[in-house]
């Protein structure tokens, strides 16, 4: 009884001490929750982040940051009721894995003053967020279209690829179907290739036996061009003119500036915008300069003349 | 019941659903091809179909007698991923050593082989020397492989290095007499499979150990080492799978393989292989690996279905095979 009486009281007495520190020294803490880098563009996401969180460190003294990585929507509301519990944090950036189990643990951190930033998936009740940073799938689906109808100005015949079926796909679809009507573009198929090479493989060879003649391909993914361009090659097929990826993965901007006729372009969706969002959270926790409100991250055409500005040779994607 | 005389069964008699199930699905499913799209019998298509079989075919004729042996193993997709990324690395690693050549593709093959040999090793001691259940021990090191190929990826993708990919390519796409060389692996496995699982004396001790455990103890089969041998073949059909699959795009990640042991175990049903073991049937994996990327294959040449609902349709064909293998068991 005596023993645990004085230890007890020994851990508040260390609690206390270390608050105090903290306070004295008015380190913030800021959390970082991403999902795990389990496919191409969510590495680049791993990148970015670690790299960021690495610079502002040293940039910012009074900044402490905790960054966690789950695999799971479940793992990811342990990590947030971890952070909130074990490092008291001051900020949250949240990129979530799905929109509506991570809603309540974000709000409640809200709810307990902490700032918070939402990545790219918007959560399911409007207003939680302080600052709500994200990609323009819209934008994504617009540029692409737009730039195939520029690229065939007299019309043609294309076949679609499409990603893992979620509300980011059905917009930037919706959107490219919007941007080619009326151009003399036909579609002549679309099918899911879950952002994924094999699956995108398999549909394109299925694709080249079903239709004699093919004029382009978007394949709205750089993942899904790859498996796409390894089938048009196998099957020596030279009516396709050109085929369209996304989101700049490094080989397919590298080739592009490179002038490779197949990839005359891309368009991004960058997986670096997870820094844009611990930047102006640290800007907000620093400096007096406004930063709530929400942010969208335009998605821009690459082509062969600023390739090179989109291209990061150390990032995994 | 009772009227089941004996001469029925020892004269010539049609062979029982379990065995003309699988068949007459997979004519009907050739014949609607056919009918729906003329592209369909094409050599081209034959030739796709065949080839992207090939991968999982390979696994499950592996899977076969491990399931035959009343095993299971559910790491193949996630080892199979490893392996690739593994192989790819210890290629890109010797090209300035070794430069581009016959070599080096033998050195990344042997990897894979070894590789798969001594996973399947690692499965099979933890399960028949330390006891524990297959499911656990395959769940355990299935989320251990993919985790490792996401590590060793860096959570991107591995890309075997680009001249080395244009030289080893034909080992995919190019073959023999118009035959490629998956299919030609994929038949010389099966046919090996095949003569092993109803010729040799280690097929019947499959189907001994799998039945009964300890009948088959007392009748003088080593179990252990039946179980054993049946997960280290595995793992070396998997190497050779992933030898088959990385000339394809060259590439490994994450996404890799992933859900081939579902697939497998699905095709070693439907063939008609029994899933508690005892049973097992080589030929029939091989239908219900055809049977399985048809029906992916069909949805793609069509617009009839939504592709939404392949899932479905695969399942309600796996259903449909065990219910054919209860009236069997019924009957008998």
């Amino acid at each position: 009884m005596k023993y645990s009486q004085t230890f007890i009281a020994a851990a508040l007495a260390t609690a206390v001490s270390s608050a105090a520190f903290a306070d004295g020294h008015a380190v913030k803490v800021v959390g970082v929750s991403i999902p795990a880098a389990t496919h191409g563009w969510a590495g680049g996401m791993n990148f970015h982040a670690k790299e960021t969180v690495e610079r502002l460190e040293e940039v910012y003294p009074g900044l402490d940051f905790v960054l966690a990585t789950a695999s799971d929507p479940g793992k990811q509301v342990n990590d947030i009721e971890d952070m909130v519990a074990t490092r008291n944090i001051d900020a949250l950036v949240v990129l979530p894995f799905e929109s509506d189990p991570l809603t309540p643990p974000v709000q409640a951190v809200a709810d307990s003053g902490a700032w918070v930033t939402v990545v790219d998936r918007g959560l399911s009740v409007a207003g939680i967020e302080d600052l709500y940073v994200a990609g323009d799938n819209k934008g994504f689906g617009t540029v692409s279209g737009e730039y195939m109808v520029s690229k065939m100005p007299d019309g043609g015949d294309i076949v679609v690829f499409r990603g893992i079926p979620t509300t980011i796909d059905n917009e930037r679809v919706d959107s490219f179907t919007a941007a080619i009507e009326g151009s003399g573009i036909n579609v002549l198929a679309m099918e899911h290739g879950n952002w994924n090479r094999d699956d995108s493989f398999t549909v394109m060879q299925d694709f080249l036996s079903k239709y004699p003649s093919i004029d382009a391909v978007w394949a709205s993914d750089d993942d899904m061009a790859i498996g796409v361009l390894a089938a048009i090659e196998a099957a020596g097929r030279d009516e396709i003119q050109f085929v369209l990826g996304g989101a700049g993965m490094k080989e397919m901007i590298k080739r592009t500036a490179d002038g490779d006729a197949m990839i005359p372009a891309n368009v991004t969706y960058p997986p670096s915008m997870i820094a844009t969002a611990i930047e102006l959270t640290a800007v907000g926790l620093t400096s007096n300069a406004p930063v709530s409100g929400s942010f969208v991250i335009g998605s821009v055409l690459v082509t062969q003349e600023n390739a090179m500005d989109f291209y990061y040779p150390d990032s995994p994607f | 019941m009772t009227d089941t005389t004996p001469d029925q069964t020892r004269g010539p008699r049609m062979p029982s659903m379990s065995v003309l199930g699988p068949i007459i699905a997979l004519v009907v499913l050739v014949i609607i091809g056919a009918m729906l799209n003329s592209n369909f019998l094409s050599a081209a298509n034959i030739t796709n179909v065949l080839a992207r079989s090939a991968f999982i075919g390979i696994i499950a004729v592996g899977m076969t007698f491990v399931i035959t042996a009343g095993g299971l193993d559910l790491s193949v997709g996630s080892m199979a991923a490893f392996i690739a990324g593994l192989m790819i690395l210890v290629m890109n690693a010797a090209l300035p050593s070794m430069g581009i050549g016959i070599p080096i593709i033998l050195l990344g093959m042997v990897t894979a082989i070894v590789a798969g040999m001594l996973a399947g090793l690692l499965n099979g001691f933890l399960i028949t020397t330390l006891g524990i259940e297959a499911f656990i021990v395959t769940l355990g090191s299935m989320g251990i492989y993919r985790s490792l190929v996401t590590w060793l990826a860096d959570g991107g993708t591995l890309s075997l290095d680009f001249g080395l990919r244009t030289f080893y390519r034909p080992v995919y796409f190019e073959g023999i007499l118009g035959v490629s060389w998956p299919i030609i692996v994929f038949a010389v496995v099966v046919i090996i499979g095949e003569i092993i699982m109803s010729r040799s004396v280690y097929g019947r001790h499959c189907a001994a150990t799998g039945s009964n455990e300890h009948v088959a103890h007392y009748s003088n089969v080593n179990v252990r080492r039946t179980r054993l041998i049946s997960y280290a073949a595995l793992g070396i059909l998997v190497g050779i799978a992933t030898i088959m699959y990385v000339p394809r795009l060259g590439s490994a990640s994450a996404s890799t393989g992933v859900l081939w042991e579902l697939e497998a175990i699905a095709a070693v049903i439907i063939g008609g292989t029994v899933l508690k073991g005892g049973f097992g049937r080589v030929w029939g994996t091989v239908i219900g690996v055809l049977i399985l990327s048809l029906i992916g294959n069909i949805l793609n040449l069509t617009d009839f279905v939504s592709p939404y609902l392949n899932g479905a349709i695969q399942g309600v064909i796996i259903i449909l095979a065990v219910i054919l293998q209860r009236e069997r068991k019924a009957a008998s």
